[in-house]
This record gives C-alpha cells, sequence and structure tokens, in this order.
C-alpha cells in the first residue's frame, strides 16, 4: 500500500528568507527589540524540543502577538520507542517490563493495568490473592503520592521556586526507598506481574513505610506553608490555564485536570479494581478549572493516597496470605531469595528442580521461555493514574505474547488541551499551563 | 474426543493447545462451521459463564425479550466465527523431522463470535435503545451494527464504517445511553481476516451510568478508509492521529491526519504485523542471539 501523508515536512529551501532567532537564556529582551526592529507582526516561536521547562522531550509551537499566544502547538513522538510493537514479541510476563517504562515517573500503574488486564483475558481476576491485591493498592498509591509530588516540585521549579522543587523531590526520595526496599528497584519495577506480585514484601517494610508517611507528612506541611498562602504563587496560578467540565469532557480528559471543574470522577470510585471499594477515601475537587485548582487537587490527593496506604498497611499485618495466583500454570514457579551471589531464584526450588524432580524442571522451563497461553479475545482495562484514566487494550490470538498491547495514556490525551489552555494567555504563562497538565513524555509517545 | 472434554481443555487459559488426534487438523481452513470448532471458540470465552454460551444470529428485540431470562437452548444454531488466523504445528519447529506428533497439529485461531440475547446486564437495555434509535432515523439496527459481541463481561458493537459517526452520536447524545467520554482509538490489524484487516477499536466510558462499551470498525487493507469520529469527540483528535501512523487508517474528516510519533516522511506503518520490529543480533561471550522478531516463536 502507498504511504499515506496529509501533511509534508518543512524542507530548508520554504524556511530560506525568514528571519529566525535562536533563544538560549536570558537574551529575550535582545531577541524582542530585534523582532520589533524589523518589524514583524507574526512571530512564531518554537519551544523545545528538550526545553528544560517540558516534562520530557516535547516540542510546543507557539505564534505570538507581542506577549500574547495567539496559536500553541504541540509536537510529540520525539520519544516514542515502539514500546507497545516490542511488548508483541515478548511473552506476557515479560510485557511487564516494558510497559512499566512508558511513563516512568508511575511506572506501577502501568504495571498494574497491564496485569489486570491480562488476568482479565485469562479469566483468573477473581483467584487473585488478597494480599497480592493490598500490596498493588499499596504500591500503586504510594506511586501516586511521589507522582503529584514530582508534579508540584518541577512545577515550583519551573516557576522559579526552588525550594519547592528541593522539599518536593526531597519527600519523593523518603518513598522511593520504600520502592527499592519491596522491589528491588527505584524506578521500572516490574514488580506487578499477571498473577500477583513478584515477590513478597520482605520483612520490616510495614514499619518503614509507616515511617516514611510520617517524613512524607512532615514535608508536605512544609510544602503547603510555601505554597497555599503565597501571593506570588497564586498571581502565576490562578485564572492561568483554564479549562472548564465541557472542554475536558469533549477532550476526553481524566484525573485531577477534570476533578478540579468538579466532577469527582475517579477510576477507583467508577470502575473499582484491586479491591478499591473496600478502602475508605474520598474524591478531592476543586471547582476553578484552572491551574491552582489543579494545585489543590493534586495535595489533597496526597492526603487521599495517604489514608490509603495506612489502611493498605494494616491489611498487610492482618492478612499473611500468599502474593501469586495458586494456578501453577500461570505463577512464577519461584519466589526470589537473596543468596551468596545476590537475588536470583530460592534455593530451596532450585535444590528441588535440580535434585528431585524433572517434571518440575521441564516445567520451570517451559513457563519461564515460553510463557503462558492466554485465550483468544480483547480486554479493555482502566486504571486511575496520576495523570488520568489510564486505559489497556489487550487482544490475544490464543498464544504466549500478546497480538496486540495498547496504551491509552492519560498524559498523551491531556497534551491535546495545550492549544485551548495557552491559546489568549501570556508567553510565561505556557510553562504553567503545560506544567499543570503534568505531561510525562514517556507515557505520551510509549 | 467428545465436546465437553474438549470445551474444558480450551476453556481453562493454560490448555495444551488441542490435542493431535483432532478431527479439525484435516480441514485447516474450511473446517471453521464445524460444531467441534464452534464448540472450541465459544469455550474460549471465560466471561461466558453468565451469559448465553451459544453464538446465534442476531434476533429481535421482540424475541429477545420473549427469550430474557431463559438459559441456553438446546441446540443453538450457529454462526461463522471470527477466524483471525491457523496456527500449525507447536514449539515453533518447521521443517524438521518430527516425531512427537505435535507439528501435524492444526489451530484455528478464532476470536469470541457473536453472543444471543440476553447479553445480561445492562448490555441489552443498549442495544435495544440503539436499536430504537437507529431504526428510527432510518439508517436500521441491522445495517448500521453488524454483530454485538458479549466477552468477558464486556461489550463490543462491530460497526459498519459508514454508519460509525451516527452510532457514536447516539451513543454519546441519548440520555439513556450518554457514553459522553470518548477514551480513544485503538488499532488491530489481522492480516489474515480477509476483506477486514484493519480494526479501529474504540472505548467510550458512560461517567453518567457508570457503563463504558467498545464499538469496533474493520476495513479492509486495499480500501481502508473510516469517518473521523472527532466531530462527535473530539479528544479522538490525537487517537486516530496515532492509529493512521501506526496502521495506516486513514479517517475521512479528520482535521489534519498527520503522523503524530512517527517522523512525518517516515515509510510504512510499524503497528502493522507484516512490519517488522527491527533490531540487531546480540552477541554476548561468543554466543549470538537474534533480535526478538527472529526468535522461535512458539506457534
Amino acid at each position: 500500500m502507498s504511504t499515506l501523508h496529509a501533511t509534508g515536512h518543512l524542507v530548508d529551501e520554504q524556511t530560506q528568507g525568514v528571519p529566525t532567532f535562536e533563544a538560549n537564556g536570558g537574551d529575550w529582551s535582545q531577541i524582542a527589540e530585534e523582532a520589533a526592529r524589523l518589524g514583524e507582526e507574526r512571530i512564531v516561536v518554537n519551544m523545545g524540543p528538550q526545553h528544560p521547562s517540558t516534562h520530557g522531550v516535547l516540542r510546543l509551537m507557539l505564534e505570538i502577538d507581542g506577549e500574547t499566544v495567539t496559536e500553541a502547538r504541540a509536537g510529540i513522538g520525539y520519544l516514542h520507542t515502539g514500546i507497545e510493537k516490542n511488548m508483541e514479541f515478548r511473552t506476557w510476563t515479560q510485557g511487564v517490563t516494558f510497559c512499566t517504562r512508558m511513563d516512568y515517573v508511575a511506572p506501577l500503574f502501568q504495571e498494574a493495568a497491564f496485569c489486570l488486564g491480562v488476568e482479565k483475558l485469562l479469566g483468573v481476576t477473581d483467584d487473585i490473592p488478597e494480599r497480592a491485591s493490598v500490596i498493588r493498592v499499596l504500591m500503586m498509591e504510594l506511586n501516586r503520592i511521589t507522582s503529584h509530588l514530582v508534579c508540584i516540585a518541577t512545577g515550583g521549579n519551573e516557576l522559579g521556586a526552588t525550594t519547592i522543587m528541593t522539599v518536593g523531590f526531597t519527600a519523593r526520595e523518603e518513598i522511593l526507598k520504600i520502592f527499592e526496599l519491596i522491589s528491588g528497584l527505584r524506578m521500572n519495577h516490574a514488580y506487578i506481574r499477571p498473577g500477583g506480585v513478584a515477590q513478597d514484601v520482605p520483612p520490616g517494610t510495614v514499619a518503614e513505610t509507616r515511617k516514611a508517611l510520617e517524613l512524607v507528612k512532615g514535608y508536605m506541611r512544609q510544602l503547603e506553608d510555601i505554597m497555599l498562602a503565597n501571593p506570588i504563587l497564586h498571581l502565576r496560578l490562578k485564572d492561568v490555564g483554564y479549562l472548564g467540565l465541557a472542554g475536558c469532557m469533549a477532550l476526553g480528559i481524566t484525573g485531577p485536570m477534570l476533578r478540579c471543574t468538579g466532577l469527582p470522577y475517579d477510576v477507583r470510585k467508577a470502575f473499582p479494581y484491586s479491591g478499591y471499594e473496600t478502602y475508605e477515601f474520598d474524591v478531592p475537587t476543586a471547582t476553578s478549572g484552572d491551574s491552582w485548582g489543579r494545585l489543590v487537587v493534586r495535595l489533597e490527593e496526597i492526603y487521599q493516597s495517604i489514608r490509603i496506604v495506612e489502611q493498605a498497611l494494616d491489611r498487610l499485618d492482618a492478612n499473611p496470605g500468599p502474593v501469586m495466583v495458586a494456578d501453577k500454570k500461570i505463577a512464577w514457579p519461584a519466589q526470589l531469595a537473596i543468596g551468596t551471589d545476590g537475588m536470583g531464584n530460592s534455593l530451596d526450588h532450585i535444590r528441588e528442580i535440580m535434585g528431585t524432580s524433572m517434571e518440575a524442571l521441564i516445567h520451570h522451563f517451559k513457563l519461564v521461555t515460553e510463557g503462558f497461553r492466554v485465550p483468544a479475545g480483547q480486554v479493555w482495562q482502566t486504571v486511575e493514574h496520576p495523570r488520568g484514566e489510564l486505559g489497556v487494550h489487550l487482544v490475544s490470538d490464543g498464544g504466549t505474547r500478546p497480538y496486540r498491547a495498547h496504551f491509552r495514556d492519560p498524559s498523551f490525551n491531556n497534551l491535546q488541551a495545550t492549544s485551548i489552555l495557552c491559546e489568549g494567555g501570556q508567553v510565561a504563562d505556557v510553562v504553567v499551563s503545560v506544567a499543570s497538565i503534568d505531561p510525562v513524555l514517556g507515557g505520551v509517545d510509549r | 474426543m467428545s465436546d465437553d472434554a474438549k470445551k474444558d481443555d480450551v476453556g481453562t487459559p493454560h490448555a495444551p493447545v488441542e490435542n493431535p488426534k483432532d478431527a479439525t487438523r484435516d480441514e485447516p481452513a474450511t473446517a471453521v462451521g464445524t460444531p467441534v470448532q464452534a464448540d472450541a471458540a465459544q469455550a474460549a470465552k471465560p466471561g461466558a459463564g453468565a451469559t448465553p454460551e451459544a453464538a446465534a444470529a442476531q434476533s429481535t428485540s421482540a424475541a429477545a425479550l420473549e427469550a430474557g431470562g431463559q438459559n441456553v437452548p438446546a441446540q443453538p444454531a450457529r454462526t461463522p466465527l471470527e477466524v483471525v488466523d491457523v496456527r500449525h504445528g507447536m514449539f515453533g519447529a518447521h521443517g524438521s523431522g518430527d516425531t512427537s506428533g505435535y507439528g501435524g497439529l492444526v489451530v484455528p485461531v478464532v476470536m469470541p463470535g457473536p453472543s444471543e440475547r440476553p447479553y445480561g446486564g445492562w448490555f441489552d437495555e443498549v442495544v435495544d435503545v440503539l436499536t430504537e434509535l437507529l431504526d428510527a432515523s432510518g439508517t436500521g439496527f441491522a445495517n448500521a451494527i453488524e454483530s454485538v459481541v458479549v466477552d468477558r463481561d464486556e461489550l463490543t458493537l462491530h460497526v459498519a464504517r459508514e454508519h460509525v459517526v451516527e452510532v457514536a452520536q447516539a451513543l454519546r447524545d441519548d440520555p439513556d445511553l450518554r457514553f459522553e467520554l470518548g477514551l480513544g482509538v485503538s488499532g488491530a490489524h489481522y492480516p489474515h481476516e480477509q476483506g477486514r484487516e484493519l480494526h479501529a477499536v474504540y472505548h467510550v466510558t458512560s461517567v453518567t451510568h457508570g457503563r463504558r462499551l467498545r464499538f469496533e470498525v474493520a476495513v479492509s487493507d486495499d480500501d481502508p478508509h473510516i469517518p473521523s469520529t472527532t466531530g462527535v469527540y473530539p479528544g479522538h483528535d490525537w487517537h486516530e492521529r496515532e492509529t493512521f501512523d501506526f496502521f495506516g487508517i486513514v479517517f475521512d474528516g479528520h482535521p489534519g491526519l498527520a503522523r503524530i510519533e512517527m517522523p512525518d516522511d517516515w515509510p510504512g506503518h510499524p503497528q502493522r504485523k507484516d512490519y517488522p520490529l527491527g533490531g540487531i543480533p546480540v552477541e554476548y561471550k561468543g554466543a549470538t542471539i537474534p533480535p526478538a522478531d527472529q526468535r522461535r516463536s512458539y506457534s
């Protein structure tokens, strides 16, 4: 089939004779003077790719009239790595390792959504052990806190408020230590697996997490002290980047951006998964629909996540059960253990498969190399991602690998609001508006 | 092997693909309609517990109401199943002296077929309302909706492409449907489904009623045109661009259908099945590991 293009790309010949300027730091006034001298009425500003104020490799194309943005366009695709295509060539279990790298600020949500989807395809959703679901909820909510902290911290940094950034990242660090304790990694965990989680939480996790939560609450108070009554922050965020309820619904925007217009739509409440219906928490909303509302909603969501984490910790204490589905044809054959040469399959398991049971060895080999088969069909599974509704569309052809894995990333969808948030505002507000969308380009481009 | 035993085999997720003694091996492509295979396909639907397992032709709503609440009919009519592929052999071994017997295995890959009423839960209500709306507009339900599939507690409407915008509009605007949140367009490429190779898959959510469903449009590779739904769900803008970029489905009426993830001058559409993954062999301590798409595939 012939390749179809709706628009051709710009070639150098077309740009000849057009005056261009390059801005690197504080020479904006010179450029403005030069542009005024040339008398050009229409100025197109290319921001990025890879502007420090953008959350990844995002390109913004702004048409400005003086200080006013008359047109804003977002260009994406610079971080496209073909994760969805790659997943079609690996087993269902290996897919977790790929999708965790999409939105790297909130990796556990991709893992959870993917695994819930696979379990739905397998028809084992109800067989997932209680403890595995509790650990998933614990990890996701901790991850939501870190993700919102990154959003608030980098958002502050982009306004020049370095203290907001240092406090936010310090608080996040406390939770990353918990992630490292539980999964061994600070990011890209591949910890949630189809059927449960990779391994049980190590001893002392509950106490350590409680300690970390107290520290995070302290940092949160600091953040609120420097942010909520700060007149500069009020001036920069209020009424900036407004998008009302109708606009959000039309553009399919979910998450804090939708909730700050007053609609309490949260997938955890609307279509519960992993037992969220059994936790007590509120869905915070605001009514302003601007960047300030989004900030307030995110701050409040951190407290709600802390509430959920505390309930999950209580359940971990009460429920020592298994963390992997009982079906040995799906469950990973071995639990991990720390040996003299680092972490690997538990020595008991190795002793069994190498010494006593040929069948166990064959089973281990088959499951690890070939993987399990998933009945043909398709599913749609969504979870409440820190940035909105993350949807996973999985198609199986009955084989050991996904036939198609598509991730509806909330940042990808929400970035469509760039134009409507920025147009008519000032150039300086573009940074605030884009920061309030909280896009992570790893997820946008996949 | 009896039908029942076979059902159990395929119904469990980890089932061995098929018994080598199966009669299906003799007639791979044409045997789709045989009772044995139809059963296999139905049994492959784990979510079918609450819904009738039979796959009958689309009944009218009056007949459905009559049949509502009844159990599965004793001898349901068979309908054509969606065969997306036919798989030969096992363990990825081809052309070798296979003594295991698995080399002769022939397994049709079938997607869950059309469902029969009652679909269960609110699915019937939604389909009823949609029937009413489409019949009233003159389009006709049977013309617009090719089939209704209920699988794993999810409702899928297969929509004829010329009516996709009308169906989307009805789903969004009718107060009893109100699927106001369009969550994007995904794609899938089934090269073996002759004349219906490219699928665009739309997922919509009703915040009002707490429901969600999927509608799917299939087009052929030779004529990959689907009317754009951006007029109904403006948020589908980038999603349709992505599906165009990755699958080459052209959404007619889209405001600016340009590539979005790949560079503008990229040849081909990477998510199609005939597009290679790429990659280079990796060498480690003298051993060479081929790229992922050239490794053994465990067919």
